[in-house]
C-alpha cells in the first residue's frame, strides 16, 4: 500500500539444487531474490536449468536441496504461469480458456464475466471471445495464454520462453504489450529467455546462468528507462547494453 | 466451386458406378450360366425376395437391433465408467486391465454356449455376449484418452489447486472425448457382430428370433435368396450404425478436433 516502502523481496530462492533421476545435475546452489514489482529475466544457454528453476519457483517441480521462501504465504491464485507453447484447451473458446483459473477457484460465470472480458480486451483480443484456439495465429494464442495467466491478478507472473516460437515482428509487438501489462497489472515478472535482445528490452535486471549445472553467474542491471517502446531497439544505449550482456553471457557459457 | 462439385460427384459416383457394374456382372453371369438360385441367386431375385419377405425379416432385424443397441449402450456406459476408474487409480488399472484383455481375446463363440446356459433369459444372454465383444474398445480407447491430457495443462490445473473432480471434468474428459468416440464407433460394429454370433450359437429356438437365426433357418431349408436378403439387411444395418456414430462423433468434435476439421483450401 505504501508507495515509499523500499522494494521488498517477494520470493527468495536459497541454495536450490536439482538432480534429475538419471543423475544429471540441472541446478547447483542457485540463489535468487525477486523484488516485488520488478521485471527479472533469467538468461542462459539451453540446458542451463532456467526453465527448471522457474518450475521450482512455481511449485510445479520438486527440488533436491535449498529453499523457496515467499514474503507472505501465497494463496495458489497468486501465481500466473505462461508456458513455451500457448497450452490452451483446444475444445474451449478464448473466453472459456481465460475463464479456467477462475472456474477452478469456484467463481461463477456471471461473477467472472466482467474480469474476463476486460482481460481479453487488455491483451488486444476484444471481439475474439467466441473463437476457438485453432482459428487464431500463434501470436494471438500466446495472448490468450497471457490473459489466462493474468486474469487472477497474480502477484507473480512466470513466463517460460513464451515468445521463442514466434516470428520476430510478432515477438517485438508482444514484448511491448507485455511491458504495458506488467505496468497496468502491477505484478512481479520472472521471464525465462535465451535471447539477449529480448532480455535487455524487457527487464530491469538480468540473471545470467551458467551451463550445466546451472548456477547464477552474473546479475546485470539494465540501465534503460521505462516506458520502453519499439524505437528503443535502434538506439545506441540499447545496443551497448546488449553488447555488455552478450559478453557476460559468453563468459558464463564457457 | 466447380472443383468442389466435381469432387463431390466423383466421391459418390465412382463407388456407385463400381457397385452397379459388379451387380450387373453378377446378374449377367448367373443368367448366362443358368446358376440355380439355391446355389447363387442373382441380385434381382434377392431384391424381389427382400420385397416379399421384407416385413417378416424386418421383425427379426428389430430383435437383432435391440440386442445390438442395448449391448452398445451397456458397453459405452460400463466401458466409460471403468476407464474413468482406471484414470483415478493406477493400481486399479493394473489389477483389472489384464482381465479385460482376457475377456477381449477369448473368442466369443467359445464362451457364448456357457453364457446361454447360465443366463436363462435369451435376450439377456445374447445381450451379455454382444456386450463382451463390444466393451473393450471403449475401455481401451477411453483409458488412453484420459491419460493423454496435455502435461502442461495438467501442471496448470495443479497450480490452480484443481480438485480431482475438476481435473476429470475440465481436463481429462474433454481430452479423452475423441478417443472415446473412436472406441464407440468400433464398438458399434462389434456389438452387431457379437449379437449375430451369439444368435448363431443360441440357434433357432425361441419365439422371437433375430436375423442370424433367420439366416440359419433359411440355410437349412436351402432358401438361399432369403439368406442373401437377410445378409443384405444385416450389412445395411452395420453401415447405418457406423454412419450414425460417425455423424455424432463429427458433430461433437466439429469445433476443435483435427479429425473433424474441413479440408484446407
Amino acid at each position: 500500500m505504501d508507495e515509499a516502502r523500499p522494494a521488498a523481496s517477494l520470493v527468495v530462492v536459497r541454495g536450490i539444487g536439482k538432480i534429475f533421476r538419471n543423475g544429471i545435475v540441472a541446478l547447483a546452489d542457485v540463489d535468487l531474490s525477486v523484488q516485488a514489482g520488478t521485471f527479472v529475466s533469467l538468461l542462459g544457454p539451453s540446458g542451463c536449468g532456467k526453465s527448471t528453476l522457474l518450475r521450482i519457483i512455481a511449485g510445479l517441480a520438486p527440488h533436491s536441496s535449498g529453499t523457496v521462501t515467499w514474503s507472505h504465504e501465497p494463496s495458489r491464485r497468486s501465481i500466473g504461469f505462461v508456458f513455451q507453447e500457448p497450452t490452451l484447451m483446444p475444445w474451449a473458446t478464448v473466453w472459456e480458456n481465460v475463464y479456467l483459473p477462475l472456474r477452478l477457484a469456484g467463481t461463477s460465470r456471471g461473477d467472472a464475466g466482467a474480469a474476463i472480458e476486460r482481460m481479453i480486451t487488455a491483451v488486444g483480443l476484444g471481439g475474439f471471445e467466441r473463437v476457438y484456439p485453432r482459428e487464431l495465429s500463434g501470436g494471438m494464442r500466446m495472448r490468450v495464454s497471457i490473459a489466462r495467466a493474468l486474469v487472477t491478478r497474480p502477484q507473480l507472473l512466470l513466463l517460460d520462453e513464451p515468445f521463442a516460437a514466434l516470428d520476430e515482428i510478432t515477438r517485438f509487438r508482444l514484448n511491448e504489450d507485455l511491458l504495458r501489462l506488467w505496468r497496468d497489472y502491477d505484478c512481479t515478472v520472472v521471464f525465462v529467455t535465451h535471447s539477449v535482445f529480448e532480455s535487455v528490452f524487457l527487464s530491469e535486471r538480468i540473471v545470467i546462468m551458467t551451463k550445466r549445472p546451472g548456477r547464477v553467474a552474473y546479475e546485470v542491471p539494465v540501465d534503460l528507462a521505462y516506458p520502453r517502446e519499439d524505437s528503443l531497439r535502434t538506439t545506441p544505449a540499447y545496443s551497448e547494453q546488449c553488447r555488455h550482456v552478450s559478453l557476460k553471457l559468453a563468459e558464463a557459457s564457457q | 466451386m466447380n472443383g468442389g462439385w466435381h469432387t463431390a460427384l466423383a466421391r459418390i459416383a465412382a463407388p456407385l458406378a463400381v457397385g452397379i457394374g459388379v451387380l450387373a456382372l453378377w446378374q449377367g453371369l448367373v443368367e448366362l450360366n443358368h446358376v440355380p438360385p439355391y446355389i447363387l441367386p442373382g441380385p434381382v431375385l434377392v431384391a424381389r425376395t427382400l420385397a416379399t419377405d421384407g416385413p417378416s425379416l424386418l421383425g427379426s432385424l428389430w430383435v437383432t437391433l435391440r440386442i445390438t443397441l442395448s449391448a452398445l449402450a451397456a458397453a459405452v456406459f460400463f466401458g466409460g465408467l471403468l476407464a474413468v476408474l482406471f484414470a483415478q487409480s493406477r493400481l486399479l488399472e493394473r489389477c483389472l486391465f489384464p482381465y479385460a484383455v482376457i475377456l477381449q481375446v477369448t473368442p466369443i463363440v467359445s464362451i457364448a454356449p456357457l453364457i446361454i446356459i447360465w443366463i436363462n433369459n435369451t435376450f439377456l444372454s445374447l445381450l451379455v455376449c454382444a456386450w463382451i465383444v463390444a466393451f473393450f474398445p471403449v475401455v481401451a480407447n477411453t483409458t488412453l484418452g484420459l491419460n493423454s491430457a496435455d502435461r502442461n495443462l495438467a501442471a496448470l490445473f495443479h497450480l490452480y489447486g484443481a480438485s480431482r473432480w475438476q481435473v476429470l471434468r475440465y481436463l481429462k474428459a474433454p481430452s479423452a472425448l475423441p478417443y472415446f468416440l473412436t472406441g464407440v464407433r468400433i464398438s458399434g460394429g462389434l456389438a452387431l457382430i457379437g449379437a449375430v454370433v451369439a444368435e448363431f450359437v443360441a440357434g433357432t429356438g425361441g419365439s422371437e428370433t433375430g436375423l442370424a437365426s433367420r439366416i440359419l433357418e433359411a440355410g437349412y431349408r436351402l432358401e438361399i435368396p432369403r439368406m442373401f436378403a437377410a445378409l443384405l439387411l444385416l450389412s445395411l444395418t452395420g453401415i447405418l450404425l457406423f454412419a450414425v456414430l460417425s455423424w455424432i462423433s463429427q458433430r461433437l468434435l466439429a469445433h476443435w478436433h483435427e479429425s473433424a476439421l474441413p479440408q484446407e483450401e
